[in-house]
Order: structure tokens, then sequence, then C-alpha cells
């Protein structure tokens, strides 16, 4: 690849070195952002220099996404002013941003899964009329180098694990050559061996000179990677902690510090914040509670040698056996996408058994379908809230009856029976907190954890027994997970839940045993407790290492 | 260390926080505008393009409402509006569900041939009461079995239900033709059609009206529709369907029977349709006969938003254009095709305000973000920004 056809390759290929303290690279002035009923970002001004990482840190719905999308070009901010090198641009499009150097890596994998990590990278060299794939490999190599990783060229995108696909993902971004690099909640779907691994990347990147925005709602990856720290909140920028506040302080400090940002109001707040400290601990330590279930608790929920069939790319189940006892909490860790969708499926009744048998009880159950399970108590929390859990256009009070649509006493001869729902529903909400302006109010217009706090009323509530909750607190804010959290260590009173989770932590703190899911298999048991994460990361990426993970190393 | 706060956090609404109330009234009124505004503009529109064609627009469509309306006319137009709103109330059924039933030609025109194919030889043997019911019945059993290919493709397979419906419909309407110059044509004329039921073996009207019962019995089938749909157990089940079919299958409806259910209720409602035309009003089934109302019916559907009830005065107005339309179009000297441009008007302008109202919703403008700046630019005052933080 010639330089003339990349002019600005030299910025990310060769770096100039980095110059702590100098210009910010990128430059927000005033930026506001308003969708109907929700102002997203209000009256944002932050920056971004030359070698640093500037985490960004908020809660969902916080406006990080939003503020990303207006720097990578997605979305345009109703006003304020962008800065690059100080001078006033437009960016119209992610194509705009690209030209800028701006680079996204986003939480999900954009790679196209058919096409080799050469010719994914290639799909960025468009504006030629003749693809060069010497050059190309040329610059991976490059680009590789830069990272400290070394990727080979000719597998197939789908092949690779995930924490390799990421950073594939970051060698796509700095392609063209960029001087910013955005990252959203980068960590989320990685192993904890992977993310050792992007934490090298980007120290690399950021001794090359390169700009890094980190976005997370983790503090311990805030803290420990942040050069500085900003806080949003509500669409609001609260704060920003400069280098000195960052380097200078005790991690209890700073923990105290971005908590105050983050909760703090003068008035009240800090008793929340103070319970809330258990959640965000700087310091990444847990508090496992694993319990050992008596060997001669009831088995509840017994999965003997399931297969199912997989759906498009994600695999189905091959010979999974799975035992659950009356007061256990048995989790199962994964990364996203090895059947845990399938797992939860065949258990709630929505995919048929291939082979293999399932006993709710003692009773077979494999050929009973979801609503005879549901009767049975055996319920499903969906992970997909909004495209599977409730119907948006429906009120509040109808979501939480779905799945008892015809049921006595609130429906008879077929007729609803509106009052009788309204009044449990009433109850329900109030029971579960959920934040609503009336039982009839539209679901759709709830945030994301008011939705789930109406599946939870549906799914907790009319006799359940045995619960599967699908990533119960994915994308929730910290009160709320805090919430769902308890009212799954609640089941361990008389009934029982199984947790599908790729949150490795809350797995680790809420279950008592973890089994863990690859590519469609139980590969192993873990049992919550010091050293109990690594042991599940080598389990998670145990099968897929041989493709691509444990090869090439990292640096 | 140092902490810049950028400003005093302030709530921020979450939801518009406006009582109950206000928000239901502001809901009606948009329902209103959104399913008025269409058929007014068109009104008008089609006035202008008759001053265009230098028709007068107000003696024009004075002619309607003295064609449509006066004189004992409406009686015409209660007529016409039977099987309309029949084929309106199983268009409505099927579509809540999300199922896309565009059959209806082959459906109303099978079960119009069969009817009165065998409606001739029935009414001689039978009381006329059990004659009608029959035939009522054979017509929505018709209809209803000639959705049963495409239901159970969708049902099966989940094949596009509007490719196999409009297929089917294809084949209905070359089978109607087949048997009506066929087995049921009648050998007594050459013209291919059925025999003529005599004047004394149709429906009979409402006493001291011309008006057949099937207007009454397209009537009841609405007000039971709205009751179905939206009381009952079966209504929910096909709203959730309708609205989020993941959600039903994860709720526990069984999807494939909902959609055979309503697929049949849609293709019977149809041929009930064939049965309140053929026995109120026709008497008989000519070959190449196709009055095509389904067509015609699709717009006012979604005008009234689903709702069987709320479709009843749109239909009412298209009967009255139709039928008042006759004379209108005549004294003007213009095709009676004429009135199919105001439906067509109507479509255009449903779609126009769809679009603005969507763009709205987005909080999109029309003017490009660059351009609005601009305007608006000697009017944002510059904010102060966050400096770089001094450290301390």
């Amino acid at each position: 690849m010639s330089a003339a056809a990349h002019p600005s390759s030299e910025e990310a290929g060769a770096p100039r070195p980095s110059s702590s303290g100098s210009a910010p690279v990128v430059e927000l002035m005033g930026i506001s952002k308003s969708f109907p009923g929700v102002v997203a970002n209000d009256d944002i001004s932050f920056d971004v220099r030359r070698g640093e990482v500037h985490c960004l840190l908020g809660e969902n719905g916080a406006g990080k996404s939003t503020l990303m999308g207006i720097l990578s070009g997605i979305q345009r901010p109703d006003s304020g002013l962008i800065r690059v090198d100080g001078e006033d641009v437009d960016i119209g499009s992610p194509r705009d941003a690209l030209r800028l150097g701006i680079g996204t890596v986003y939480q999900h994998s954009t790679l196209i899964p058919a096409l080799s990590v050469l010719e994914n990278l290639m799909l960025g060299d468009t504006h030629k009329l003749r693809l060069d794939g010497d050059s190309a490999s040329q610059r991976l190599r490059e680009l590789g180098s830069t990272l400290g990783v070394e990727v080979d060229p000719s597998v197939t995108a789908s092949d690779l694990a995930l924490g390799r696909q990421q950073q594939v993902e970051i060698i796509k971004a700095l392609w063209r050559g960029s001087r910013l690099l955005i990252l959203d909640e980068p960590t989320s779907m990685l192993t904890p061996q992977a993310v050792e691994e992007l934490y090298k990347v980007l120290s690399r990147l950021k001794e090359n000179g390169l700009a890094i925005i980190f976005i997370t709602h983790k503090l311990h990856e805030a803290a420990f990677l942040g050069d500085r720290i900003s806080v949003l909140r509500r669409g609001q920028l609260v704060g920003t902690l400069d280098e000195d506040a960052v380097k200078g302080a005790t991690p209890e400090e700073l923990e105290k510090r971005i908590v105050e940002m983050m909760f703090g109001d003068a008035t009240g707040g800090l008793a929340e914040a103070a319970e809330l400290k258990a959640e965000l601990s700087v310091t990444d330590e847990l508090v496992y509670e694993a319990e050992q279930v008596p060997a001669a608790a009831e088995e509840v929920l017994r999965l003997e040698r399931v297969s199912v069939r997989g759906e498009g790319a994600e695999p189905g189940l091959d010979d999974v056996s799975l035992t659950l006892h009356l007061g256990e909490i048995l989790g199962v860790a994964g990364v996203d996408g090895n059947g845990q969708r399938a797992l939860a499926e065949a258990v709630s009744g929505q995919r048929r058994l291939e082979r293999g048998e399932l006993r709710f009880f003692g009773a077979p159950i494999g050929h009973v379908g979801v609503t005879g399970r549901q009767k049975l108590g055996l319920r499903y929390l969906t992970d997909d809230r909004l495209g599977e859990g409730i119907v948006p256009g429906l009120p509040v009070s109808i979501n939480i009856f779905l799945k008892l649509i015809g049921e006595a006493p609130f429906w008879r001869q077929g007729r609803i029976h509106k009052r009788a729902i309204d009044d449990r529903s009433r109850e329900l909400i109030e029971r579960f907190d959920v934040r609503t302006p009336s039982v009839d109010a539209r679901a759709g217009t709830l945030s994301g954890g008011n939705v789930q706090k109406v599946l939870l009323a549906r799914e907790l509530s009319f006799d359940s027994k045995v619960v599967i909750f699908h990533k119960p607190t994915y994308g929730l804010d910290l009160k709320t997970t805090r919430t769902v959290r308890q009212m799954i260590r609640d089941m361990r009173n008389g009934k029982a839940a199984l947790i599908i989770s790729t949150d490795l932590d809350e797995l680790l703190e809420v279950s008592d045993r973890i089994a863990v899911l690859s590519r469609g298999r139980i590969v192993g048991e873990v049992k919550p407790g010091p050293g109990a994460a690594e042991a599940v990361g080598r389990l998670m990426i145990g099968d897929v290492s041989l493709g691509a993970e444990s090869e090439g190393g990292g640096p | 260390m140092s902490v810049i706060p950028a400003r005093e956090t302030m709530p921020i609404v979450d939801e518009p926080l406006r009582p109950e109330r206000s928000r239901s009234v502001a809901r009606v009124i948009d329902l209103l505008v959104r399913s008025l505004v269409p058929v007014v503009l068109a009104l008008i529109a089609g006035g202008i393009l008759l001053l265009i064609l230098g028709r007068d627009p107000l003696s024009f469509y004075s002619d309607i409402w003295h064609g449509g309306v006066q004189q004992g006319s409406w009686q015409d137009s209660a007529m016409r509006m039977a099987p309309l709103l029949l084929i309106a109330v199983g268009l409505i059924f099927v579509f809540r569900a999300n199922i896309w039933n565009l059959g209806y030609d082959g459906q109303f025109l099978l079960a119009a041939a069969v009817l009165s194919g065998w409606g001739p030889s029935l009414v001689t043997h039978v009381p006329l009461w059990l004659a009608m019911t029959l035939l009522f019945l054979v017509a929505a059993g018709v209809g209803a079995a000639w959705t049963l290919i495409p239901a159970g493709l969708k049902a099966a397979y989940e094949t596009n239900e509007i490719i196999t419906t409009l297929m089917m419909s294809f084949i209905g309407v070359g089978l109607a033709n087949i048997l009506v110059k066929g087995p049921f044509q009648d050998p007594a004329v050459n013209i291919p059609q059925t025999k003529v039921l005599p004047l004394e073996k149709m429906l009979p009207a409402i006493p001291s009206t011309r008006i057949h019962v099937g207007v009454l019995v397209a009537l009841f089938a609405a007000i039971v529709a709205y009751y179905v749909l939206t009381r009952t157990a079966f209504g929910l089940r096909v709203q959730v369907l309708g609205a989020n079919p993941r959600a039903a299958r994860h709720v526990g409806v069984r999807v494939r029977k909902l959609i055979m259910s309503s697929f049949l209720v849609s293709g019977a409602l149809i041929g009930a349709a064939a049965a309140a035309d053929i026995l109120g009003v026709w008497g008989y089934a000519r070959a190449n006969w196709n009055p095509a109302y389904g067509d015609t019916v699709i717009p006012f559907v979604f005008l009234a938003r689903l709702n069987p009830l709320a479709v009843i005065p749109f239909i009412a107005f298209f009967a009255v254009l139709s039928t008042g339309g006759d004379l209108a179009a005549q004294n003007a000297n213009l095709p009676t095709d004429f009135l199919l441009v105001l439906v067509a008007l109507i479509l255009i302008f449903m779609t126009l305000i769809e679009f603005i109202g969507r763009r709205r919703e987005l909080g999109k403008s029309y003017l490009p973000p660059g351009v609005r700046e601009a305007l608006r630019k000697p009017l944002i005052r510059r904010r102060e920004s966050v400096k770089e933080p001094e450290a301390a």
C-alpha cells in the first residue's frame, strides 16, 4: 500500500511520539441531542488528547452511546460544535468520521462472518478501483505489529474467537489511519483472558500517540485504564476527573469520588450511593455467596442428554445434561452465542427437543407446550425484553397477563375481566416497584429497567416455581440490577433458578454452581470462589482456543 | 485532585408527565385528524381536478348527495354497504394478526359462483329462511376453503401469504368463470350466466324499506367482530400475534392454530359478502363479473385503523359516493371511474399524512441540520465550554 493512496496512514501506522498534555485531538463543545421525550445529550463539552485513554463512564441510558454516535457520524447533534485538531468540522456520516480519522469499535461485531479477515479489512478500501491484496496484507502486518498482535489474514471471520474478532475490529478502525479510537463497552463480550489482552493492545496504542475514548459502565475498568475519567449522568456531563485526580488517588478515594459523581445529589443521594457501593467496587472484589445445596434436595429440573437444533448462526444444544435442585441457583456461563438461547428455549418449551428428555419435579415434560410448562410453574424471563418479552403497544396490565390469556378468573368464558386484571396489576406494579404512570400506559413507553420489572412481575408471580433468568440484568441501571439480583437470591427460599448470563461477575456473585456452555455443550462446572473466574474463563474458551485464541498469541 | 462540575444537574423528564385525560383527548384528536383529513383533502383535490376538467365541482358533489342519499336513494347506498362492510370486517380480522389476505377477489367470486349455481334449485325445495341460511353458510364455507392453502403454507412454512393469496385469487377468479360458463350456466339463455333467482326467493327486505336483511347481517358481523377482537381472549391473541409474533410464541400462543383460524374467519366473511350481494341484489352471477370490492375497501380499512366499528361510517361514505356517483358522473359527462380517482386521492393523502407523522415522531425536520443551524445561529448563545482541567 502506497503512502500516496493513504495520506493519513502515517498517523496510525508510524505514529509520532506521545506528548501528554498536548492540544486535544477532538473537542466537543456544548453538544446537545434530544429524542422525543428524552434529552440524550445536554450541553456536553468534552475532549480527548493524543496518547491518552479518556474513559466515559455512566449507567445505561446516560447518553454514552448517543455521544459516540455523534462522533462516529451516525447521529447529528441538535446543537454544539465538534473540533478536530482545532478546526470546526461537520461529521455528517460514518464516512466523514473515517476521513477525519475517527475510528469506532462497536459493542457487537460488524465483521462479515463469511469473509476472511483480509477481505473484511479491504472493505474499507472501496474508494479504490482495484483491490490490492498484497499491500493490504502489508498494512495488516504493519498495524498488527503496532498493536502487538498477529492475525492470520486468510482466516474466515466467523472462525475467530470474540477477543480476536475485536482485535480485527480495532485494526479495521485504524485501517484508513485514525487518530481517535472509540471503543463502546468493549469488554462486555470477552473472557477475562481476552480482556487482559485488550488492555495490552490499548496501552500499546496509547504509547503510539493515539487518542482513545473508552466507553464503559464498569467502574473498575475506568479506574484501571483511564488517564482521565468523565462521568455522564442522565445526558449531562457531571464532571471530568483529570490525570492527577485519577493517578494520585488511592482506589478507595477514586471510588468514592466517582460514586459521588454518578449518584450523589447533595440531598440524601449519598445513602443510595453507599448502598450501591457493593456493585461498584473499584478493587473488583467479589463477595461469593455460593451455598452447598444438600445432595438430598429434590431435583426440580433435569436435562437428560438434550439436543436441540440451532437457529441461523446460533448453535443449538449438543447432548446437554444439567440438574437443578430445590433451593439452588445454577449459573450458566459462556461467551454469547454459544447455545444460551437454545438452552433457554428448550427448557421453556419454545424449541422442540431433538433428542433427550426434560424432567420437571421428576415428570417428563419434553412434549408439554409453552403454556403447559408455564402452568406447571416453569417460567422463562427472556433476554430479549422488547423483541419477545412485551408487546410495546399494549398496556402494562395486559403485558403482565400475556401468559395467562384466557385463564380464569381474569377471563370468563373467553371474555376479558378488565377489573380483575387491573386490580391484580396494580398490586404487582407496587410490589415490583414498576414506575409507570398507570396500568393503562403502553409498555413500550417504559424505560428498560421498568420493562424488566414488568417481566419479573409476570414470571415470578402466579405460582412460579422454577425460573430461567436469561441475561437478567443486561443493560439495566445499577439500582435495578441490584433489585433483580436480590430477587434471584430470594429464589433460594423454596424455589430454584437457572441463570444464563454472559456477565461472569454476576454469576460468580449469585450462583451456587456455574456450568460453562461452549458451542452448545456443557464443558465443565465450577464452584464460585477465589480463582473461579479464571477457571470459568479457561473453560469458556476451551475448544474455541484450538481455532484461534491460543495461536498467534498476544505480546 | 479536581472535579469540574459541568452544570448543576437537572431532572430530565423520562416520559411526558401530562395527565392521562389530556393525553387520551390528544390521541382521539390525532386519530380524527388522521382519519378524516385525507378524505377531506381528497374531496378538495378532486374538486380542483373537476375544475381543471371544466366541470363544476359543486354540482358534481351535490349530484352525489342527490343520487346517493336523497329521495330514498340512501336505501340503495345502504344495500351497497352490505358486501363492502363484510369484506372490510373480514380483512380487519386478518390484518390485525399481521396477516395479509389479498385473495379477496378469488374468495368472493368463487363463493358467488357456487351459491348462485346451487341457489335456484335449493330455493325451490326448502323453505326460504332455510335456503338463505344454507346459502350464506355455503358461501362462507367456500370463501374459507379458498384460504386453506395460503393459511396452511404460512402456518407450516411461514410462506409469504401475500404471494400465495394473490396466486390463489387468480385461480379462484378463473375457476368461478369456468363454473359459471360450464356446469352452472343457465341453459335457457345464451349469455354465460347462472339461473336468475326469482325476486320473491331472494333475501327479504326490512319492513317498509327496500333494504334487504343482508345489510343487517353485515352490521351484526361488524359488531360481533368488534366484540371478539377487543374483549375476548381470542382477540387479544390475534392482537399479540399481529403486534409481536415472537412475543406470541414466547407467551405460549399457538401461532399456527391462530394463523389458520383467523385466515378461515376472514375467508368466511368474504364469502358471506358474496352471499349478501347475490342473494340481496343481483340474484345471479355472470361470467367475467368482478366488482373488485376488496380493492376499494382497503383504504377505508386503514383509515378506520383496523377498527370494525369505525369502518362503518367510511364504508357508508363510499357507498353513498359510488351510488350517487353514477348519476353525478353521467351529468358531468365523466366515466364512473372518476370515483376511483377520488379513492386513489384518499390513499395518496393518507400516505402523505402518515409520512409527515412519522417524520415528526422521529423529531426530524425537512430542513437539513446544517441549514437549520445556520438559520438559528444568530439566536444561539455560545456557551462557555469546559476548558482544560486545572490541576489542583
